[in-house]
């Protein structure tokens, strides 16, 4: 039996400067084998790809543990080319494609068929041999025609619809000789659902023909269609291998989620719910920002709550607040206070009292090489005229009163810095966290946006952020919305978890609500089985 | 299973075609009309047009046809070919000094130029890979500095480090190459190439016009019978109407004993000219030819897939050097005299220049464009000062529309490049769908 | 000890270094030689004086995001028309500076229109500024030459005798030609100090450095240190950019002014086309990057730049009396400093 396994990893550790990300997990696919992989975003799919792939990523932070064996023989994979002359292809999620080329020249990128002219005859030269542009053609035509993709080899790229690029990106995958394994990263992602299936039914097809396929995803109900059987991480850990018929989606979201957590006690939790005046309404939210695209958001936000914001990443949840905040293109209606905000107007946000503390903590987040006190104060005085002082229509900076606040500053948040004058780029990610949270804090807004608010940051770090956060709220009485893609995170200092999936609200929980109840939601499962289960009902 | 269906990409429209190729070559038609124009108003003799317009031709075509290659690779319009002018003028120095004449002596320049400029082209590309998206003003500034290390050389190491010891070269004091060399004395270099052979220009035009029409009537019957899906009607047609409208306009130039029959082209140069314009078209149906097309049009992908970007650019710019250099000599050789410092100087501006008025952009160019881009800038610039003066009275104002047209062109083409690659770049983010 | 003069240097730049001692060098050279030292300080201060202005406009350009101003041309065109019509309407009173005021004055609106318009240019082509810069100041130059015979100026002083258009270079000497130079001026050891050249260029330094203390001023840093940072705190981007723009264009219409009263003669037609460099290359010798300066950059910079060219061109007139080695060494440090600074723009797009 076991000849007949394509891939085998086992025991794959990653350490990440002193971060373990993958603590020891399996993964066996056979040939002719659609095998799934699922799981949040940090439980180690990509890295576990990267091992795979040979990524220069991984032999520059040191490496992996654990052994790879391709048909039974162990390998060590060194860089992408040597995966793919393994046999190892991949379909990207951001396709490989040079759009002002035709299919034939995208599926033969740097494998061209040449044959030998005078020139290259002589010169002994493999770069000058001329192409052969028939042979090409007709692997092409072969290469589609395996992927059931009938269109005729010699069209461009650019203008095609992008179910088909991504058919195009499978057909140079198959077209490399000897591909064992074809790993499709998220593909459905981009597609729509009639797409979508013919994506399935291709995969399907090459199965049948031989290939073993992983197919990682975190669409539950595509996966129990597609694969054979399914591996789940969590936490850089192997915590569930199923078969197809052995389980379920309602089961798969449990597992993908559960793990144990700290909740808020029950005595502070039904003290909250006691004033319920809405600071926040917000009404088909539509955010054009890339990767996060919000596609229609309702939410109404108590004043003095701690709201968390959830899902998976490149679902949404992050587009929220940098709508808000006008960052990016946004439509609909947001009510502040009983009152309408003006959309794509950050300074007017800014002024009616709210604050954002970015995900993008050291591009949008900080001057990197500027000082930690210019940093602190910088957006108060540019919008609210403070810190200065003033000649008429002239200004200049109050140096004084920038070192005494930011001294004040750094004494509260406990900001480790050997000067207020210190460049923000020397600091620990810890500390300038703080520092853009203390900028926020010195607009004294009444709402405070945080995403990501422990990225990036070490695990002391995390939770004193997270302290931070709640004495400003139980102290200030400030409404915090919190943006996590760390599901505990949200559930330990949250009154309450909106998921987001697709765009769109899939459902608001209570820290206490079930693992399957969060699962089924940061999956997008759960209102398409609300509404299976009504139709059952009827 | 759902099979996707039949997909058959129509090509578009005749009308949309025809309004494409307008949109897509309105540059050189803009200019096509302004120099006839130029030509009408400055009342000029036809003959002495097309004899200065076709001397001109024959020694700058080299040069532009160089600036061609490193456009595909993605290091856009190159603005250091004058680096390799100067590779080029070293040559002839060392040449004028052994005194070695006429075409060995020309053969010789071209041995001599290539090594330095293989060493130049490698040097500059190397720049150019550590400022990837600003390779132009790199190019650019390049070219000034390497410029200021020419005269370095040959203003003060000449006579110094370097002993030579040659009255016509070296100036009185002994030290630093001279301002001006004469290259058209007895040993010297002038029409060392051009000389070797002169026939009638309109009957060569005959020739080839016929020689071409068969030839695209055979591919197109070839490919026809292969059943070749890809055929481009349109282009055909377009193609045979060009090569009919110069077989006719020859013959009937010919035929009516015109005066204009008397203009005669230096053979040797034009088969050096149509060598290049092969050189440049074979090179394209090569792999190396491809790994600039894919280098050219997205570096990440083509480095993801294996190919080494850095190297297959030095190549590029080496080639284009390596003409530069050899485009440089024939320039020379039919000036006569070489301006030791400053005949390099504005070579970058006006063949640049010219490729742009022949419809190229920075990113897409081909041998074509670069001839006609030169027909239609040397045309502007015989007919310039007449015309100014007929129109304006003045000559210099014809003189400074021919300067500002010259810079003008080459700004709006980087404009319009910039705002395009701004456009593309935002429209990547946001993930067209 | 190797280990920390390695980070010196690194931090230095090498370039800039072989340049400073260089400067040194040759300073050196010529004491030794026995040049006339009292003049050839002279030389420098003047020569310091006079370019400081030009290259205190890739301030506010370099601060605003957009790199350093290529298109200086195009304020030195406004300048240049400024400075005509004072000649022209012979607005060259004492009280007017001899002209030197109204040139000023009147090349202001100039500077902010085209400012403004090539501010709005530049918005659209972000990620391309050098070049575009470069080319549309080659651009407006040598159409501007059609202007120079063209537009209607008639003072005899300007316009050739005979035939049309304005002459290629305009004496300033019966208007307000070196009238900074010669204001305080003091004779100290041998040495003459342009005490009011001196003085208007810090000034204009010292007003930039008081600018960027202020609220626009801080904006506007912000906007080109960081542009999505500046974004999040509710600063327009695009309009400071614009701002940076209009405020290069200005000081680029005064540093033209301060040069030619200090040269003695205004330059029309092709003499401005090449004039951004030398002021790129000063600020950045002075240690400014692409998207840093500082002032003292500024200072430091055109002294050491012009300091040796000043300095080289005796000097080498000794050794070669033939050819031009200062020009050469010009070519040389000035494009070789940009080059320096292009390959070190590394992590920007």
């Amino acid at each position: 039996m076991a000849e007949e396994y394509v891939l085998q990893m086992k025991n794959i550790q990653k350490e990440y400067y002193g971060n373990k990300v993958l603590k020891g997990v399996n993964l066996s696919v056979k040939k002719g084998e659609i095998h799934g992989l699922i799981g949040e975003n940090g439980a180690g799919k990509s890295t576990l790809m990267n091992i795979l792939f040979g990524m220069p990523v991984i032999h520059s932070t040191g490496g992996y543990s654990g052994n790879i064996y391709i048909n039974s023989k162990k390998v060590d994979i060194k860089s992408p080319f040597e995966a793919m002359k393994i046999g190892i292809g991949m379909v990207h999620q951001e396709f490989m494609l040079i759009p002002n080329f035709t299919i034939t020249e995208n599926i033969k990128l740097n494998r061209e068929i040449t044959q030998d002219n005078l020139i290259s005859k002589v010169f002994k030269s493999e770069r000058l041999k001329t192409l052969n542009s028939s042979a090409m053609a007709e692997d092409a035509r072969k290469a589609l025609h395996r992927v059931g993709l009938n269109i005729d080899e010699w069209v461009t790229i650019a203008g095609l619809p992008v179910g088909y690029m991504q058919f195009v990106e499978i057909a140079r995958e198959i077209d490399k000789t000897g591909i064992k394994l074809l790993v499709f990263d998220e593909p459905t992602a981009v597609l729509t659902e009639s797409e979508a299936s013919n994506l399935i039914s291709a995969m399907k097809r090459l199965a049948e023909a031989g290939i073993a396929i992983l197919f990682i995803t975190h669409r539950l109900s595509e996966v129990i269609s597609a694969a054979d059987n399914i591996t789940v991480l969590r936490d850089g850990e192997l915590v569930a291998v199923k078969a197809k018929k052995d389980t379920d989606v309602i089961e798969l979201a449990e597992i993908m989620v559960g793990r144990k957590v700290d909740l808020k006690s029950k005595s502070e939790q039904s003290r909250k719910y006691k004033d319920k005046e809405v600071i926040l309404e917000i009404k088909d939210l539509q955010v054009d920002m890339p990767g996060e695209r919000v596609k229609g958001v309702d939410l109404g936000i108590y004043k003095g709550e701690i709201f968390g914001i959830g899902g998976l990443a490149g679902q949404g949840k992050v587009g929220i607040a940098n709508g808000i905040m006008g960052l990016y293109p946004s439509k609909g209606e947001v009510f502040f206070k009983g009152k309408k905000l003006d959309l794509n107007n950050t300074r007017g946000a800014i002024n009616k009292g709210l604050a954002f503390v970015s995900e993008d903590r050291r591009g949008m987040g900080l001057l990197l090489d500027h000082s930690l006190e210019l940093n602190i104060v910088i957006t108060t005085m540019q919008n609210k005229g403070k810190f200065l002082k003033r000649f008429g229509i002239f200004s200049q900076l109050d140096n004084k009163e920038i070192r005494e606040y930011a001294n004040k500053m750094i004494k509260d948040l406990d900001i480790r810095c050997i000067r207020p004058q210190q460049l923000t780029r020397q600091l620990s990610g810890g500390n300038q966290q703080k520092v853009c949270v203390a900028r926020a804090l010195t607009l004294n807004p009444e709402v405070l946006f945080v995403s990501e608010p422990t990225r990036g940051i070490d695990i002391g770090a995390k939770k004193l952020v997270l302290d931070l956060l709640v004495k400003l709220n139980t102290e200030l009485g400030m409404t915090i919305i919190m943006t996590s893609s760390e599901l505990v995170e949200l559930r330990s200092i949250c009154d309450r978890i909106a998921i987001i999936s697709n765009g769109k609200v899939e459902g608001i929980l209570k820290p206490s609500n079930s693992d399957r109840e969060f699962g089924l939601m940061m999956a997008g499962e759960y209102r398409r089985m609300q509404r299976e289960e009504a139709t059952i009902n009827d | 299973m759902a099979q996707v269906n039949q997909i058959k990409i129509a090509q578009p429209k005749l009308s949309i075609k025809i309004r494409r190729l307008l949109f897509d070559n309105s540059v050189p038609l803009l200019f096509i009309v302004i120099c006839l124009a130029g030509v009408y108003f400055s009342k000029l003799p036809l003959v002495f047009i097309l004899n200065t317009l076709l001397s001109r031709i024959t020694r700058n075509s080299f040069l532009v046809l160089a600036l061609v290659i490193p456009v595909i690779a993605g290091l856009g319009l190159n603005f250091g070919i004058v680096i390799g002018a100067m590779a080029g003028q070293f040559a002839i120095i060392i040449v004028t000094h052994y005194k070695i004449a006429g075409f060995p002596g020309f053969l010789m320049c071209l041995l001599l130029a290539t090594p330095i400029a293989i060493l130049f082209g490698i040097i500059t590309a190397m720049l150019l890979n550590r400022t990837k998206g600003q390779e132009m003003i790199t190019s650019m500034i390049a070219g000034f500095f390497a410029n200021g290390v020419y005269q370095f050389i040959l203003l003060f190491l000449v006579g110094t480090l370097i002993p030579i010891k040659n009255p016509d070269l070296v100036l009185s004091r002994g030290i630093g190459i001279r301002n001006t060399i004469d290259l058209a004395t007895e040993t010297g270099l002038k029409y060392a190439l051009d000389n070797v052979f002169k026939y009638p220009l309109f009957n060569v035009l005959v020739a080839i016009s016929i020689a071409l029409l068969i030839g695209l009537c055979m591919d197109y019957y070839l490919k026809r019978k292969k059943g070749y899906e890809g055929i481009d009607n349109f282009k055909f047609i377009t193609q045979i109407i060009i090569m009919a409208f110069v077989l006719g306009v020859s013959l009937y130039i010919i035929m009516t004993g015109s005066i204009l029959r008397t203009v005669k082209l230096p053979i040797l140069t034009s088969l050096f000219i149509a060598a290049l314009w092969s050189f440049n078209e074979l090179v394209m149906k090569t792999k190396l030819g491809q790994d600039f097309r894919t280098v050219g049009h997205d570096m990440e992908i083509a480095k993801i897939s294996g190919i080494n970007i850095e190297r297959t650019r030095i190549i590029a710019m080496v080639i284009s050097t390596v003409f530069a250099a050899w485009g440089q000599i024939i320039f020379l050789q039919n000036i006569g005299t070489l301006s030791t410092y400053g005949s390099h100087v504005q070579i970058a501006t006006f063949s640049i220049a010219a490729i742009l008025l022949g419809g190229a952009s920075v990113t897409k160019a081909t041998s074509g464009q670069a001839i006609l881009g030169i027909i239609l800038f040397h045309t502007l610039f015989i007919v310039s000062p007449k015309a100014g003066n007929n129109l304006f009275g003045d000559a210099q104002i014809g003189e400074f529309f021919r300067a500002f047209i010259s810079y003008g062109v080459i700004g709006v083409a980087l404009g319009l490049h910039a705002w395009n690659k701004r456009i593309q770049a935002m429209r990547k983010r946001l993930e067209i769908v | 000890m190797i280990e920390l003069i390695k980070k010196y240097i690194n931090n230095i730049g090498l370039p800039r270094l072989i340049i400073t001692l260089l400067f040194i060098g040759i300073c050196v050279t010529a004491i030794i030689i026995g040049l006339p030292v009292g003049l050839l300080a002279s030389d420098v201060i003047r020569r310091f004086g006079m370019f400081g202005v030009l290259a205190l406009a890739m301030v506010p350009a370099i601060q605003c995001g957009t790199g350093p101003n290529f298109a200086l041309p195009i304020g030195i065109i406004c300048g240049l028309l400024g400075s005509l019509m004072t000649i022209e309407f012979g607005l060259t009173s004492p009280v007017l500076g001899y002209g030197f005021i109204s040139a000023v004055l009147i090349s202001l609106p100039f500077a902010i229109i085209s400012g403004w318009l090539y501010g709005i240019l530049l918005n659209k082509i972000k990620g391309s500024e050098m070049l575009v810069a470069t080319y549309t100041g080659f651009s407006i130059v040598s159409f501007l030459q059609i202007g120079w015979v063209t537009l209607p100026f008639t003072h005899p002083e300007m316009r050739w005798p005979i035939g049309k258009g304005l002459r290629v270079t305009v004496s300033l000497e019966s208007t307000f030609g070196g009238v900074l130079n010669r204001l305080w001026g003091i004779n100290v050891g041998g040495v003459y100090i342009p005490t009011g050249l001196l003085l208007f260029f810090i000034g204009c330094c010292w007003l930039v450095w008081l600018f960027s203390r202020s609220k626009s001023g801080i904006e506007m840093i912000t906007a080109g240190a960081n542009p999505k940072f500046a974004a999040a705190a509710g600063i327009n981007v695009d309009k400071n950019r614009i701002i940076g723009t209009i405020l290069s264009t200005i000081i680029g219409a005064i540093g033209i002014i301060v040069y030619s009263l200090s040269f003695g003669f205004l330059q029309l037609y092709l003499a401005p086309l090449y004039m951004a460099f030398p002021a790129v290359a000063a600020v950045l010798i002075g240690g400014a990057s692409t998207s840093k300066v500082k002032i003292s950059h500024v200072i430091i910079g055109t002294f050491l730049f012009q300091g040796l060219l000043t300095v080289a061109l005796p000097v080498a007139n000794q050794m070669f009396p033939e050819g031009n080695l200062s020009e050469v060494l010009r070519m040389i440090v000035q494009n070789g400093i940009i080059l320096y600074a292009l390959t070190k723009m590394g992590g920007e797009s």
